[in-house]
């Protein structure tokens, strides 16, 4: 049984807004018979935070493109993608890329 | 006598140089016209009187030094997009003594450009922004050669562009511009250095450099291009991507003076609203990327446009959802304003947008809300439909028109309320005001504010 890991949550470059516009989001996942990663987080986001349009963020079991995932400041493709295993106290970002000048 | 004398012909010497400048400016501008390749920059042993004055400041900074601003001179930088990003980047650029820049545009100042676009002046509305640009640049600087390039990059002659620079901006406004200039600067060898803006968030990397990642390394696949947002839509407040051009010029500066850049590998992320900067370690170089990467499956420039499924050159993007019978024109709507019809006029813009101008008849729900059947919403709806169908004893479906800044949002918010049960509403018939009120402020009411 994994214990609850408590988790600062942050969207941002107008990701946010597919969150009632709420940039930080501190987060507390139940305890679960696995281990919590990207992948469990993601399913978790889309049943509990995301309210309309779920497509505009995940496609498939990922983001959609154009989301980059920072974890703890660093890019989730350096961490193991969909398969890194969650830490109680991470920091997990999921960035718009902006394309506006 | 002597000493004038050789005042006199020093003062010569400096009036003869500047005007061999500007006929090399002259000649390469010229080039640029007819499509021609540019000289290259005259390689330089050392610095005149005048560039040590001009200079000073920056020539003690031991970092940069005497070798440091003959680099400069002796660098050729593509700007792409000479807007919010590109009028503070050249600006800097030009001022720290740049060689030559090459500025694309094949946009026209607008007014609405005045407030971030900061090298364009009132009375130059409607000029080519490189042109305009240009102009506003020779007077702060006119010993660097600018290149005006009126026009839109495209996949055809970016690769001869880029291959004429050393460095590129990218100060593009838009997906598949971005993903054009990303790949000419693989394809030349060009590092690139990126930035982009938004309401009040701020982006910025080198891509291609020393190793490093390139765009597509980052983003092998493009966003869809409902999940994209411009300026025009999204908003932005103009010192925004004034920080974030100011930015990238000092790593144009940092990479052409052979110091170095701090963000290969690297995003640096701005949020104005908190004032926070983040640093964020980004992926290497991938193995697998289409066009870097070992075996590239992509080796000349493609149809972008085609690739991101939307437009490089236009403002904005014109949703088709409704057939023509549930659209009507702003000169319909008014013709059914003057004889009286009655009806219930929805604006269904955001708040801060209606703060702005509004039609005084109409009724204000956001999208939004509609879109999540927010129940205050309806019940308020319901209860003006009731009002006025009472008032002018209609039984038969209820007129509602709806209105948005320029027709999108208010198709999409007609196909909401035709799927509400009857129940919720009664019978209805909703129909959108094609080119919303924008449309309404060109050709109907010229006293109407557009923004
Ligand atoms: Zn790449």
């Amino acid at each position: 049984m994994a214990a609850p890991v408590s988790l600062l949550v942050e969207f941002g470059g107008g990701a946010e807004l597919l969150f009632d516009g709420i940039k930080k989001h501190q987060v507390t996942l139940p305890c679960q018979p696995e281990p919590w990663d990207i992948r469990s987080l993601l399913k978790w986001i889309k049943q509990n935070l995301l309210k309309e349009r779920p497509e505009l963020f995940i496609q498939g079991d990922t983001v959609r493109p154009g989301i980059l995932v920072l974890i703890n400041d660093a890019d989730w493709e350096l961490m193991g993608e969909l398969d890194y295993k969650l830490q109680d106290k991470d920091n997990i970002i999921f960035i718009s890329t902006l394309h506006g000048g | 006598m002597a000493v004038s004398e050789a005042a006199r012909l020093r003062a010569e010497i400096g009036r003869r140089e500047r005007e061999l400048r500007a006929l090399r400016a002259e000649l390469a501008a010229a080039l640029a016209a007819e499509g021609a390749a540019l000289p290259p920059l005259p390689a330089r042993a050392c610095l005149g009187a005048a560039e040590i004055l001009r200079y000073s400041r920056q020539l003690v900074l031991p970092e940069l030094g005497v070798r440091g601003q003959l680099r400069l001179s002796g660098c050729a930088v593509l700007v792409v997009g000479c807007g919010g990003l590109g009028c503070p980047l050249a600006q800097y650029l030009a001022a720290a003594g740049i060689g030559r820049l090459g500025l694309v545009d094949h946009d026209a100042v607008e007014t609405s450009n005045l407030h971030r676009q900061v090298l364009h002046r009132e009375a130059g509305e409607g000029l080519p922004k490189a042109l305009s640009a240009a102009a506003a640049l020779r007077q702060l600087n006119s010993t660097v050669q600018y290149v005006p390039y009126p026009m839109a990059l495209s996949p055809s002659t970016a690769l001869e562009l880029v291959r004429q620079y050393d460095v590129v901006a990218d100060c593009s406004d838009n997906v598949p511009t971005r993903y054009l200039v990303s790949d000419a600067c693989v394809l030349a060898g060009k590092p690139l250095v990126s930035a982009s803006a938004l309401r009040l968030e701020g982006q910025l990397v080198v891509y291609n450099y020393q190793g490093g990642p390139c765009y597509r390394c980052l983003f092998p696949k493009p966003p869809s291009p409902e999940t994209v947002t411009n300026c025009a839509d999204g908003g932005v407040l103009g010192v925004v991507p004034g920080i974030m051009g100011c930015i990238q010029a000092l790593e144009v500066l940092k990479i052409a003076s052979g110091i170095g850049s701090s963000f290969s590998q690297f995003m640096l992320m701005f949020d104005a609203l908190e004032g926070k900067f983040r640093n964020i370690k980004l992926r290497p170089k991938k193995p697998d990327c289409a066009i870097c990467g070992d075996n590239p499956s992509i080796t000349s420039l493609q149809d972008y446009e085609a690739f991101c499924g939307s437009s490089a050159t236009d403002k904005c993007r014109t949703l088709c959802l409704l057939p023509n019978e549930e659209r009507i024109s702003v000169e319909e709507y008014k013709k059914l304003l003057d004889e009286q019809v009655p009806h219930i006029l929805v604006d269904v813009r955001p708040q801060v947008e209606v703060d702005i101008c509004h039609l005084v008849h109409s009724v204000h729900i956001p999208l939004s809300k509609l879109e999540e059947k927010n129940e205050e919403c309806l019940k308020f709806l319901g209860k003006r439909l009731c009002e006025e169908r009472q008032r002018n004893n209609v039984k038969t479906a209820f007129p509602i028109y709806v209105i948005c800044k320029l027709g999108n949002d208010s198709q999409k918010a007609v196909q909401v309320l035709q799927a509400l049960p009857d129940r919720e509403l009664g019978s209805i018939l909703a129909k959108d005001i094609r080119g919303g009120l924008m449309a309404w402020a060109s050709k109907i009411d010229p006293s109407f504010p557009q923004y």
